[in-house]
């Protein structure tokens, strides 16, 4: 049985003798010419004169390209058609793409873009939330709102009343392999390119617009990513197309990596928030009545913002019943770099507001965050609650009109009919949504059983007290983070599945691997359907021509869609085979077992490869698609109401800290988790996506900091500068476990999907954070992210002092 | 003449035709071993690493800031020779995958060459030999849980490089060159033992060679572009008729300059080599650190005198930046933010120039006159920097917001003498708190001959504000830098008086 079980990832032995291969180790014929992008060195203005002479004659230059002299007018966006590859007269952020150099080496065009003398008249930027504010520059027309009863008269009403408003700064992917490309020119014109990209049909789109082929001229192929984070959603674009036009243009193979500095000020980053609340509540710390305003740094592209900033809005309740409540949402535009899908996809910095109003709420309460939090919670499922039959979809929608559209992106904003209402009585989220699966009371009551909680926030304490520079913090924080797509129709994959005649099977399906084990689960899944064991499935690249009109390899979906897809291929092959071998032994096909590498019928029983070569013999087919879709979602994305998720991931942690209150500096002591995959696929997998999601949630609020200077400059814009978290930086003692539970909801083995919701359990180290400057004094804290040590030290001043 | 070395077990000669070549992009692009990777090109993710054995043992470096010629009679490593030559997986691949320390795999190449690097030399500081190698998907538990379970396990004998070998496979017609030049064929450098177990004890004594020898005019004579000198005398003397010339020490800053500056500087005297200037000496009156000992040489040399330094030093890049980076280059470099500087000032360190056969001496902080400017003339080196031995009262404070190969926002070194209660001596300096690092009078004043109390640090605090207007940038704001200066001081007052104020100590 491999379902369930520990198995290393698929590449594992590849990983470890440097011999898996990525997107830049793939050889390429020798003519292959390499690409570099010239960059803007302005943050807003217009190109008066690009004199590119010196860069055509640097030593190793085959050809440079500017705007004007793309065959078509080649554009990078997944949603909006408004970003150029190369910059059309204005310039919009420093680090923007202005024109192309093709090069025999990669060195030779990184030396030659250096030559360029571009004239760009400068005009004031629009860098920063207030500058966006001041100037109204935003996308959509106005902000967006959820609502749920009336926010403002139960604030009123409420016995308490707090407001305050938290910085929660951006997040650098730094996937370890950047971006990357490879074109190779077919026939006829046709394209073949090799990218680094969680979205294959993404890049086979946008390839084929830029030129002007129809999608079916052009092959994408994925085999994985050196990380990918979301970082890969959408930023690949510009690589590919890059490589796909210069090949055009030069008949000969290209391939395109950016240097690490040129990566960083070239794509989008996690989105930086600014988040203001205003909340009534109780002598028990129930919130009465909310409201959130969220305001997202979106930089000069719409990409995937508007889905991103509806993630936030969607998350702006986390684990928490509010009744009545208020969501605003502004989306704004700035001459920074188009911030993007980054792990969490909005949903982190939702969560962060709320779990600061909490925190807020315990200090002011003088009670222990814990308390407030469990009185907030959404109640538990009733243990025997089985999931309601599913609800029949409207398929009676019509499909966007725009020949450019991009269907299978997440950019695609689409406005639905009227989802059903929750059913009455049902605890709703403010998008009402009624919340079926919660089990976060009873996973928190484990996790401050097994942690301790009790017991170390007395040790905390009394060590606090017998200590004058150094202090400790311990916070709990819980994570549910809504699993789908909230773009509806993304919510589908494919599948192809074949069997050879030597009974080796050929798995295909349209997610993509950047490590997250996507590929081992799923061959899980193949293995167990034909009951073979692992060794006999071959896992494939992705690969545009074996399954189309995929969907990005993101919200955590993979395994759930893919799974699900390859499991309908598999049993496909497995019904046809059971067929033939019932009609062989007159018993009914239902009875036909596979399983132990053998084939099942009554007291008999074929070995694998013999029953697959009988079907071979009796000319059945050995080669199916499956598809999958997933059910009951109904979503109205500007009405904010139904359901967007199929259910809720789900998880809690403990975190302990110290920090030095003489300079700020801090450090994660330990971390106890407790997460929800329901039914595991594979607890190694599972683990380790919660492990390093947690250092990299734990990265995002800590040490990892963006800094733009005054002119728009990203002055973080290297490893040197930018540091997420290393080797040491680990909490020191980390227990991590998995929840038990089975998916309520008809998944894949009732497994939950595990992407991104661990990245949001490292919200307890902002809060342990809060929580050990809150003991300097009698203030709250108001600690913003990242907290840096000079934030920290901020912070423990306005314990002590109160806020100026 | 051509830089021969082993790879992976078999002797390479590569030709010497464009010293800034890394070693990262030779072996991706020529030699088609793709297994080593790139992710920073900068020394500062680890992706590249190399195991690199020489006469002074193993060690793994950063491939991207590694030039060619700096190879020279050493053995290389890549991933692909890790495994055994009949494809066995050394122990901590094994590891690696019982543990699930790879997820995406980019960064695993790395890791099992720093691992196999620190395996072979029996390092269990996982932490530190580690740090130097980032990973944005495992969160380093699984990694860390592969490197415990194979610690125990034995080194496998293809681990074990014989340099001697590249330097026996030096292809002959060079060899012939420099013999008939009348210089050295094989130098001895790569045999000497470690470095603070013998110095040579005429340094600075022994007469000047005037003329450049044979293996640097070998050099000369077959790429005027560049030389590797194997004594100071030849470097002396080629610096002298080469002013503008570079000097390549360890490269972690020189490499910079090209792979990011994109910058082709020329002529080069590759300097690591130099034997006779690679030295830690404890003697009766003085510590004696020659500029091209490497940080990781000077730590376990100081650290019995100076624990707080070998701490810094500890925090100084990672293992792979530290087995490179010499005390001279981190000197001459001139950088505001370099954490030697700050540390040697303290304790008050002589710099010992030499142009030709000049000799000077003078106070390390001297030698920094502002940003970007040094006392040093045409043609002029650092060839070692000295410490008076003392009781130890030094303590390094850096602060950065990573722990582990960060750059420092400042740091400040204190070493305050306190006699029956008052101060007798006072020597602060700091690193990223002016154009260059600098001394704290002001604060050294407001102390010396006043009681050591809370009141007198209190008086110092404020005038640091004199001593420094440091500026805002990426790593820490202006104000920030001010107060955690004031406070490092008051953090220094507290562990005097044994009060806990170690975050790193602290346990869960
Ligand atoms: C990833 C990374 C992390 C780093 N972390 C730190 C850190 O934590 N703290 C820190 O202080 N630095 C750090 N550095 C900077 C660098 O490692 C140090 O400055 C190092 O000491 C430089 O030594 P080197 O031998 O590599 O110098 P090189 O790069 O070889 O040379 C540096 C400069 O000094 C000159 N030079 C070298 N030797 C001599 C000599 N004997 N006489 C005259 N001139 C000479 C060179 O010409 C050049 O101008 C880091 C660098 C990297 C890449
Ligand atoms: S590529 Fe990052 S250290 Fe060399
Ligand atoms: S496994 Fe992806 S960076 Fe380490």
């Amino acid at each position: 049985m491999s379902v369930g079980r520990p198995i290393p990832h698929d590449a594992a032995v590849l990983h470890v003798t440097g011999t898996a291969r990525y997107v830049d180790d793939i050889p390429a014929p020798h003519d292959t010419l390499h690409l570099c992008f010239g960059l803007s060195d302005t943050a807003c203005g217009e190109i008066v004169a690009m004199d590119l002479a010196a860069v055509r004659s640097a030593p190793g230059v085959v050809a440079v390209l500017a705007a004007e002299d793309l065959p078509n007018s080649a554009d990078t966006s997944p949603s909006a058609h408004d970003e150029p590859l190369l910059a059309t007269g204005r310039v919009h952020h420093m680090g923007q793409p202005l024109f192309l150099a093709i090069a025999n080496s990669h060195l030779a065009a990184r030396k030659a873009v250096r030559r360029a003398s571009v004239e760009i008249r400068e005009e004031p930027a629009i860098l920063s939330i207030d500058d966006a504010l001041a100037a109204d520059s935003r996308f959509e027309e106005g902000p967006r709102f959820y609502r749920k009863g009336d926010a403002n008269r139960a604030i009123a009403a409420a016995p308490h009343r707090l407001e305050g408003r938290i910085e929660i700064g951006g997040q650098e992917h730094f996937y370890l392999e950047g971006q990357a490309a490879l074109a190779l020119p077919q026939e006829g014109g046709d394209m073949v390119v090799h990218t680094s990209s969680q979205h294959p049909t993404e890049i086979q789109h946008k390839v084929a617009d830029a030129l002007g082929l129809p999608m079916a001229a052009v092959r994408v192929e994925v085999r994985r990513m050196g990380g990918g984070f979301g970082g890969k959603e959408s930023q690949a674009n510009a690589l590919a197309v890059a490589c796909a036009v210069a090949a055009r243009v030069t008949g000969r193979p290209c391939r395109m990596r950016y240097d690490r500095d040129d990566d960083m000020v070239i794509t989008g980053k996690r989105h930086d928030f600014r988040i203001d609340y205003r909340a009534g509540y109780d002598d028990d710390g129930r919130i009465r009545g909310i409201e959130f305003r969220q305001f997202a740094r979106c930089g000069w592209s719409q990409d995937l913002s508007l889905p991103v900033a509806d993630r936030a809005m969607l998350h702006a309740d986390n684990a928490y019943l509010l009744d009545d409540v208020t969501i605003e949402s502004h989306r704004l535009k700035t001459n920074t770099q188009s911030a993007t899908a980054f792990r969490g996809f909005g949903g982190p910095q939702g969560m962060v507001g709320i779990e600061r109003v909490m925190d807020e709420i315990a200090h002011a309460l003088g009670c222990d965050p814990v308390k407030v939090r469990r009185a907030n919670y959404y109640a538990d499922a009733a243990p025997g609650d089985a999931a309601p039959a599913p609800a029949p979809l409207d398929d009676g929608r019509d499909a966007p009109a725009d020949t450019h559209a991009d269907l299978t992106s997440r950019g695609t904003t689409e406005t639905r009919g009227q989802p059903a209402p929750p059913p009455s009585g049902a605890q709703t989220t403010p998008y009402h949504m009624a919340v079926e699966d919660f089990v976060l009371g009873e996973m928190t009551e484990r996790l401050v059983e097994s942690a301790d909680y009790r017991g170390r926030r007395e040790q905390v304490r009394a060590w606090n007290a017998g200590n004058e520079i150094l202090k400790r913090g311990l916070a709990l924080t819980p994570v549910k983070f809504g699993i789908s797509f909230t773009l509806t129709h993304l919510n589908q994959a494919g599948a192809l599945v074949h069997v050879y005649q030597d009974g080796s099977v050929h798995l295909n399906h349209g997610g993509t691997e950047m490590g997250q084990g996507l590929f081992r689960k799923v061959s899980q899944v193949a293995a167990h359907r034909f009951g073979v064991p692992l060794e006999r499935i071959r896992i494939t690249a992705t690969d545009t021509g074996k399954v189309p009109n995929t969907s990005a390899t993101a919200a955590s979906s993979g395994s759930d869609l893919n799974g699900m897809a390859v499991k309908a291929a598999c049993d496909t092959i497995r019904d046809r085979i059971a067929r033939l071998i019932a009609e062989r032994h007159q018993a009914r096909a239902a009875d036909v077992r596979f399983g132990g590498d053998r084939v099942h019928v009554g007291g008999e029983s074929y070995g694998w490869e013999e029953a697959v070569r009988l079907a071979y013999e009796n000319r059945v087919s050995l080669s199916a698609t499956g598809f999958y879709k997933t059910p009951k979602l109904e979503w109205d994305r500007i009405a904010g109401r139904g359901r967007p998720f199929f259910y809720f991931a789900q998880g809690v942690a403990a975190t302990e800290v110290v920090i030095d209150t003489l300079t700020g500096e801090n450090r994660i002591l330990r971390t106890d988790i407790l997460h929800d995959c329901g039914a595991s696929l594979n607890p190694a997998v599972d683990m380790g996506q919660i492990e390093g999601g947690f250092v990299q949630g734990a990265g995002w609020l800590t040490t990892e900091e963006l800094v733009w200077t005054d002119k728009g400059r990203l002055a973080t814009h290297a490893p040197s500068t930018y540091k997420i978290p290393a080797c040491s930086d680990r909490p020191r003692v980390s227990n991590v476990s998995l929840w038990d539970g089975r998916n309520r909801e008809d998944t894949i083995y009732r497994s939950k999907a595990v992407g991104e919701p661990p990245l949001m359990l490292a919200i307890s180290v902002l809060m342990a954070l809060s929580d050990a400057c809150a003991a300097c004094g009698p203030h709250y804290p108001a600690l913003d992210a990242p907290a840096t040590p000079e934030r920290v030290l901020a912070a423990v001043r306005r314990a002590r002092e109160g806020a100026r | 003449m051509p830089t021969t070395f082993l790879l992976n077990g078999a002797p390479v000669s590569v030709g010497g035709d464009d010293p800034t070549r890394t070693l990262l992009d030779w072996l991706r692009l020529d030699r088609g071993l793709t297994g080593t990777k790139e992710g920073c090109n900068e020394g500062d993710c680890g992706a590249c690493s190399v195991v690199v054995t020489d006469g002074r043992g193993t060690r793994a470096l950063n491939a991207c800031i590694l030039f060619l010629p700096q190879l020279d009679g050493k053995a290389v490593r890549t991933v692909e020779g890790v495994a055994g030559p009949e494809g066995e997986l050394h122990p901590v691949q094994r590891a690696m995958i019982e543990h699930h320390g790879s997820q995406c795999g980019f960064c695993t190449p790395g890791f099992i060459t720093t691992m196999a690097a620190a395996h072979l030399r029996g390092r269990t500081d996982h932490d530190d030999q580690l740090a130097g190698n980032l990973c944005r998907c495992t969160g380093y538990a699984p990694i860390v849980r592969a490197a415990e379970a194979a610690a125990a396990e034995p080194v496998p004998d293809w681990m074990r490089d014989d340099p001697a070998r590249a330097l026996s496979a030096r292809p002959a017609a060079t060899a012939a060159a420099a013999e008939e030049a009348g210089g050295p064929t094989a130098p001895s450098s790569d045999e000497a033992a470690p470095p603070h177990a013998t110095a040579p004890a005429d340094w600075g004594r022994r007469a000047p060679l005037a003329e450049t020898s044979a293996a640097c005019g070998a050099d000369m004579a077959a790429h005027p572009t560049w030389v590797r000198p194997r004594t100071a005398d030849e470097l002396a003397a080629w610096y002298l008729a080469h002013p503008d010339g570079v000097l390549v020490a360890g490269a972690t800053d020189v490499g910079l300059w090209v792979t990011k500056g994109l910058r082709e500087p020329s002529p080069l005297a590759f300097i690591a080599g130099i034997e006779d200037l690679r030295f830690v000496e404890v003697g009766e009156d003085e510590v004696c650190i020659g500029a091209t000992a490497t940080l990781e040489d000077l730590r376990p040399a100081i650290a019995p005198l100076h624990p707080d330094l070998a701490e810094l030093i500890r925090r100084f890049g990672a293992a792979q930046v530290r087995g490179a980076a010499t005390v001279g280059g981190n000197i001459a470099n001139g950088s505001p933010i370099g954490d030697l500087p700050p540390a040697l000032i303290a304790l008050g360190a002589t710099l010992h120039l030499r142009q030709g056969d000049t000799r000077r001496s003078i106070p390390l902080e001297d030698f920094f006159i502002d940003y970007g400017k040094q006392d040093r003339r045409p043609g002029e080196f650092v060839e070692a920097v000295s410490v008076p031995r003392q009781t130890d009262r030094l303590r390094c404070y850096k602060i950065s917001k990573r722990f582990d190969q960060d750059i420092s926002a400042l740091c400040g070194c204190f070493r305050i003498t306190v006699e029956d209660g008052g101060v007798t001596d006072a020597r602060i300096a700091f690193g990223g708190m002016a154009g260059t690092p600098k001394r704290a009078r002001a604060v050294e004043a407001a102390l010396t001959g006043r009681n050591w109390s809370q009141a007198a640090v209190d008086r110092a605090c404020s005038a640091m504000a004199e001593d420094f207007q440091p500026l805002s940038d990426m790593r820490a704001s202006a104000g920030y830098r001010l107060e955690t200066a004031a406070n490092l001081l008051v953090r220094y007052f507290h562990e005097s008086a044994g009060t806990a104020a170690r975050l790193l100590e602290v346990q869960p």
